[in-house]
């Protein structure tokens, strides 16, 4: 059972333009599949994903089942090399991830 | 209770952290999960409950870009970019899949309108990117033809 959600990722600045790709390990559970004995494995997917970067919310998704397992998420702002932002996310669960990326 | 140095300073650190924590939850600006418009089972229903009664244009402003045939449903990679100003969501719909809302991004103001991500598809569907930017719906979609569906199983 995890505990936490853990979101690895990557940041990369060129032009100004900080390209940024998140990998998050969630289950994505749609809440439709069945486990061996016809059960229905509960739902559970993550929720909200935010992204700040000097104090701006750059990036704020909301995350229905629709999205794979493990989801891949990439987006892009205006940045500097060396400055960090922060990711925070939820899922339904009540699960949080926390971490902090410094832009290369 | 005997308390040794070590296990109070342990004691200390661990609810100094707990109160950092919760000091710095409500600072973080989640995008309010919209629970109507996710759990709709139609598209129609969904683009509703999301945007409301804005009006929706076919915009070639909206670069949707998708495989023309997924061999599996369970990872459609998806990306959207967009030329337009001023952008403040992405949403992508499957029309037919159970909840046909899959993901919808807020961007800030320095932010790009390109987005990538990977999503699941029950079946062979329409899948559509909608773009909100200066108070206007703009829409692209295209057909995607899976050969294995990623829902349910």
């Amino acid at each position: 059972m995890m505990k936490k959600i853990k979101i690895r990722t990557k940041a990369k600045e060129k032009k100004g333009i900080v390209k940024a790709k998140l990998l998050i390990k969630h289950p994505m559970e749609s809440g439709m599949r069945k486990d061996k004995e016809g059960k229905l494995i509960p739902i559970h997917h993550l929720k909200e994903v935010t992204v700040v970067y000097k104090d701006e919310t750059v990036f704020a998704g909301e995350f229905g089942t629709g999205v794979s397992k493990d989801p891949f998420i990439s987006f892009a702002f205006k940045g500097t090399k060396g400055d960090k932002f922060t990711v925070d996310a939820n899922d339904s669960k009540g699960l949080v991830g926390h971490t902090e990326v410094t832009i290369k | 209770m005997k308390l040794s140095r070590r296990s109070f300073f342990k004691t200390v650190g661990k609810s100094a952290g707990y109160i950092a924590l919760v000091a710095s939850l409500p600072q973080i600006a989640w995008a309010k999960w919209n629970e109507k418009a996710f759990t709709a089972k139609t598209l129609d229903a969904a683009i509703k409950a999301k945007f409301g009664d804005l009006s929706i244009v076919d915009s070639g402003d909206v670069k949707l870009s998708a495989p023309a045939i997924a061999e599996n449903g369970a990872m459609v990679q998806i990306s959207v970019s967009s030329k337009l100003p001023d952008v403040k969501s992405i949403s992508l719909f499957v029309k037919d899949n159970p909840a046909p809302l899959v993901t919808s991004m807020n961007l800030g103001p320095s932010a790009l309108a390109q987005i990538k991500t990977r999503i699941r598809m029950g079946k062979t569907s329409e899948v559509t990117a909608i773009v909100e930017a200066g108070g206007k719906l703009h829409r692209a979609s295209q057909q995607v033809k899976v050969t294995i569906g990623g829902c349910g199983g």
